[in-house]
């Protein structure tokens, strides 16, 4: 209760820093807020607060009504607006937006048609009669984001809420020049305490404070008289000093907390909100008018008549810059917002937004456009003005030598840009323009760092799973090895030509395997796998027609020849020593090679095909190798298939993991072909062994 | 018709460091005018030699370095460098000693380091060591006060002497030197200095006419000047008074703390504040804000640091002339000092390194 109490006896606390510039706000703050008549094209960017644009609502050529919703609040972040006055959509197109880089965003075009006719509107006389969560669907839809510059949703800000201690109403408008604020609370005291009492009831603070600095006598006085009966409401007078209107400082200077780096005032129960926004949730909640305009401080000596303005949201400055007497020079400049924080404008079209409280057209002895940058002193004047306390001359060195790693430990982001450690700088130096290329450059560092680690997983599970599969391919690669081993010992005793033509054809099964196990093994990107891929298939596709037409020349033979294999065999043995015979021994051997092949590829077709069910299990292995080798009794031929099945397996395997599916449709396709050479095969194969005997025995002769 | 695009803030306080720099400069008149009430025309001669050069050096090495001469010229930085050294160096010194004492801080500790903002040492005080270290014999050639010279020490004579080692008259800077009792004389701190390894008390040495009724003839003036000058700026804001009220309350406390143990042996504190180059140091050299600390809390550290220093120097050191000293190692120190005085941001905890 302490900070109530020293509140409530007029003891402040003061934030670190702070400056003092010219107020200029003579300028404007003696005449009244005018009315100005329509201009002749509205421009509304359909984003003018932090956040999502809505969903659009209209097209061209449609008919709008004043205060109809033109877009939807389609996400949270998202705010509505609406037209500030009766017309025809006129285009709907990308123009320049109030953006310190002058970019381009959608607007609606509208043209007014001057006859100012309102939608229909239900006027709510006692808003107490309402749900809290009734009233914040009304603020969310009467488009209203907070208008102090920020322009953050204000019913995202309302709809949070444990426990407030203290709801803090922005007046201080610190900025030098602006008194739009200030004209507001003079003329609109009534509705905009209005706007506080709805919040009030929304969020159930302890406290209410009104901050406000002591350069509006007026101003305060009307606030007192409004809130004299309110004993919740307390009117907090404070110094003038620039940034005491930034919400963090205002925080501090009034209840003496320091919102800790990177949190909201929120955790600390405070709520923070522009008097501006509170007369618009009156408006809104209280008249049914959504936000469609705003008071906007026309000022600068380069004007005839400065002047406080209601301006529609969507007028074009220059529109607000010819009612105000301006007096175009050579060189416009031109700043949206205060000559602190304010922004130039790449043109004289930018419409007003929600978030815009000042046009400020100065001469050319007011703000001085040259650039007198010389060498950093150390001074240190910038440090004593700091209202985050930082070290604005080291943040400018790391700024200038892109040192990141400095200007995040000398805290860079809790700058709040307020620019007075430039404004006092004797150096002339434009530090906030370092801080924010600086800000800028890191935000993107950060988000492709973001990015990089993401991809740097992938890659780390990635390799990992290669290597696993790895271990598992040689594991099994092993095991048919000894296989092949322990078979070929055996087959050894009856070493023949027939033996050593098989094991070349082994071989050069192997050989293929390996060529392509290398390639795998070489490659380590995802996008060469496909076409490791094609390739294997391509291969085994080749590997098929090759065995087509071996079983189509051996049908042909078998045919011819019409005898049995055994027969046959003798026949060839016999005529074996003639050269003709011989060339036809050839032709048989060749043959052999070719049956061999296509035993190989069938086996080749037949892993694949299993392969395709994924669950490659030892004993449907043995099955299907039964079933292959049911119709002949060569073993060679058998236990070369098996070691070739046992091979392409492996291959099969790896092209399981990646492409599945083209596998096993193309191993479909072949099952029944599969099954007829199946039969040729087994008569070529005892062909050979018979051959191999043959040979046996003309070598024991 | 184009339109101006700069970044915010577009307002500026309107100050320059020129400005700045001139400002420091007029402040140093009280304590240069005393200089010359009581030792004659040679500062004066000396700060325009040093300030001619320091402005070819200035040219010549901006030129080379590509920079816009017209904006760094005349930046009041070299000009204050100059008048510093000139201040700093015997009246009755060759004409030689201050162009080389400028030459040297402007090339070497200031534009070797990248010039105006980077040089770790204050130009001045490092050319006058450097002055100090390789030209003893010039930069001891103290004069007595004028009233107690033998010889009249006219513009002219001082001149003459300047650029040619003897008078008009043809007398050396020796006899000149000579006071009028016929004793050759030192600054005020050098003949304490003397006295004490003599085994005089302090009160003795203090009998000698050169400290005249209070602190040293002329001295104290200058002090006082120089002080006046710092009180100026200090109302004026160009420089902090965290740092010449730091520096002044050091060596006040380390002296009255030396008073105290051994007051024989021991000046006052008035003396140590009034003598020498106290009060040009405290308000000229040590608030250069270059090469000194930059947060509050490394000011008043880095002044502390200073005060200890010139008392230790002048009651242990070789040399007399410990304010330069002092400033040096502050300097030096002063990056350190930065790095562990860093105040806490808005929003943070007090950090713990």
């Amino acid at each position: 209760m302490s900070i109530i109490e020293r509140i409530k006896k007029g003891h402040f606390w003061k934030f670190h820093g702070g400056i003092h510039p010219p107020e200029q706000k003579f300028l404007t703050n003696d005449k009244p807020i005018r009315t100005l008549d329509l201009p002749d094209e509205l421009i509304l960017p359909l984003q003018q607060h932090i956040g999502q644009r809505g969903e659009l609502l209209v097209k061209e050529g449609d008919k709008v009504l004043k205060g109809q919703q033109l877009t939807l609040l389609s996400s949270p972040m998202s705010v509505p607006i609406h037209a500030p006055t009766s017309g025809i959509i006129k285009a709907i197109k990308s123009s320049t937006i109030a953006h310190p880089s002058g970019l381009s965003d959608l607007c609606l075009f509208i043209t007014p048609d001057n006859v100012d006719k309102w939608q229909e509107r239900q006027s709510c006389e006692d808003f107490y009669q309402k749900s809290p969560q009734e009233i914040i669907n009304k603020i969310a839809n009467a488009g209203i984001a907070g208008m102090g510059g920020a322009g953050f949703p204000t019913h995202i800000k309302i709809s949070s809420k444990p426990s407030i201690n203290y709801l803090i109403i922005n007046a201080a408008e610190c900025e030098p020049y602006i008194t739009a604020d200030d004209l507001l609370i003079r003329e609109q005291s009534t509705t905009a305490i209005d706007g506080i009492k709805i919040l009030d009831y929304v969020l159930q603070p302890e406290h209410i404070l009104i901050g406000i600095e002591d350069n509006k006598p007026d101003a305060i006085k009307a606030l007192k008289k409004a809130t004299k009966d309110i004993k919740k409401i307390t009117v907090c007078v404070l110094p003038t000093k620039y940034p005491t209107g930034g919400e963090k400082q205002l925080i501090t200077a009034l209840t003496g907390l320091e919102v800790p780096s990177g949190q909201l005032p929120i955790n600390l129960g405070i709520i923070m909100q522009n008097i501006a926004t509170c007369f618009a949730i009156a408006d809104a909640v209280i008249n049914d008018t959504p936000l469609i305009r705003r008071v906007v401080t026309v000022t600068g000596q380069a004007l005839a008549k400065p002047q406080n303005v209601w301006a529609l949201l969507g007028t074009p400055v220059n529109y607000l810059l010819e009612q105000c007497g301006y007096q175009a020079t050579k060189d416009k400049n031109l700043i949206m917002g205060g000559p602190m924080m304010g922004f130039n404008l790449a043109n004289d079209q930018v419409p007003i937004i929600k978030t815009t409280n000042c046009i400020l057209a100065p001469s050319k002895q007011e703000v001085s456009s040259e650039n007198n940058e010389v060498d950093c002193i150390r001074c240190g004047q910038c440090a004593d003005v700091c209202p985050s306390q930082l070290l604005p001359q080291e943040l400018q060195w790391s700024a200038k030598a892109k040192d990141h790693v400095q200007l995040q430990k000398l805290n860079l982001f809790d700058c709040i840009d307020c620019g007075a450690c430039a404004y006092v700088c004797p150096s002339q130096i434009p530090l906030v323009q370092y801080y924010r290329i600086a800000k800028a450059e890191i935000r993107q560092q950060q988000m492709l760092d973001v990015q990089a680690e993401k991809a740097k997983i992938r890659f780390e599970a990635r390799k990992k799973r290669l290597e696993q599969e790895k271990i598992a391919r040689e594991a099994k690669h092993k095991k048919a090895a000894e296989a092949r081993k322990a078979s070929m010992n055996k087959k050894n005793e009856g070493g023949s030509s027939a033996t050593s033509a098989v094991a070349a054809a082994l071989a050069r099964v192997k050989a293929k395997k390996a060529s392509a196990q290398a390639a795998k093994n070489n490659e380590n990107s995802i996008t060469e796998q496909p076409t490791q891929d094609i390739d294997t298939k391509s291969k085994v596709a080749g590997a098929i027609s090759r065995a087509k037409a071996k079983k189509m020349a051996l049908n042909k033979e078998a045919k011819e020849n019409n005898t049995v294999v055994e027969a046959k065999v003798v026949n060839t043995a016999k005529s074996n020593k003639t050269d003709k015979d011989k060339d036809k021994d050839n032709d048989n051997d060749n043959d052999k090679k070719a049956r061999i092949a296509a035993a190989v590829a069938k086996a080749k077709q037949k892993s694949a095909q299993r392969a395709s069910s994924i669950e490659q299990k030892p004993e449907i292995q043995s099955v299907v190798e039964e079933n292959t080798s049911s119709r002949d009794e060569n073993k060679k031929a058998k236990i070369s298939a098996a070691v070739a099945k046992a091979k392409e397996k492996a291959k099969a395997k790896k092209l399981a993991t990646a492409e599945i599916k083209d596998s096993q449709t193309s191993a479909d396709s072949e099952i029944n072909r599969q099954e007829k050479k199946k039969i040729a095969i087994a008569k070529a194969i005892a062909k050979a062994k018979a051959k191999a005997k043959k040979q046996q025995k003309e070598e024991t002769k | 018709m184009a339109f101006w695009i700069a970044s915010s803030p577009h307002n500026h306080i309107q100050s320059e460091t020129s400005a700045l720099m001139r400002l420091v400069i007029y402040a140093t008149l009280p304590g240069i005018f005393a200089q010359w009430y009581f030792f004659g025309w040679g500062n004066i001669i000396h700060i325009a030699l040093a300030s001619c050069t320091v402005l070819f050096a200035e040219f010549s090495v901006l030129s080379l370095r590509h920079k816009k001469i017209s904006s760094e010229l005349f930046d009041g930085s070299a000009i204050l460098t100059a008048v510093l050294l000139g201040i700093s160096i015997p009246a009755l010194a060759p004409w030689w000693i201050s162009v080389f004492g400028a030459l040297f801080a402007i090339v070497i500790v200031k534009q070797l380091y990248g010039g105006l903002g980077h040089n770790p040492f204050n130009p001045a005080m490092a050319a006058y060591v450097m002055l100090l270290i390789s030209f003893p014999v010039q930069m001891t050639l103290w004069q007595p006060p004028l009233n107690l010279m033998s010889f009249d020490l006219n513009f002219q004579n001082t001149l003459s002497t300047i650029f040619t080692g003897y008078t008009i008259d043809g007398f050396s800077t020796e006899q000149l030197r000579v006071h009028v009792d016929g004793f050759t004389m030192a600054t005020p701190l050098d003949t304490l200095k003397t006295d004490l390894t003599l085994g005089l008390t302090t009160s003795e040495s203090f009998k000698s006419p050169i400290f005249g009724q209070h602190f040293g003839i002329g001295w104290e003036w200058v002090n006082i000047g120089f002080l006046l000058g710092g009180i100026f700026l200090i109302i004026k804001k160009a420089i902090d008074w965290v740092t010449p009220v730091s520096f002044l309350i050091s060596l006040f406390f380390c002296s009255l703390l030396a008073f105290f143990i051994s007051p024989d042996s021991s000046a006052s504190t008035m003396f140590h504040w009034f003598s020498g180059a106290t009060m040009l140091g405290a308000f000229f050299i040590l608030t250069d804000p270059v090469s000194g600390a930059t947060s509050t809390k490394g000011r008043i550290i880095f002044a502390a640091l200073a005060g200890l220093l010139v008392y230790l120097i002048r009651k242990f050191g070789g040399y007399p002339d410990a304010i330069a000293f002092a400033v040096l190692l502050c300097n030096m120190s002063a990056p350190l000092i930065d790095q562990y005085t860093r105040p806490r941001a808005y929003g943070h905890q007090s950090e713990k390194k």
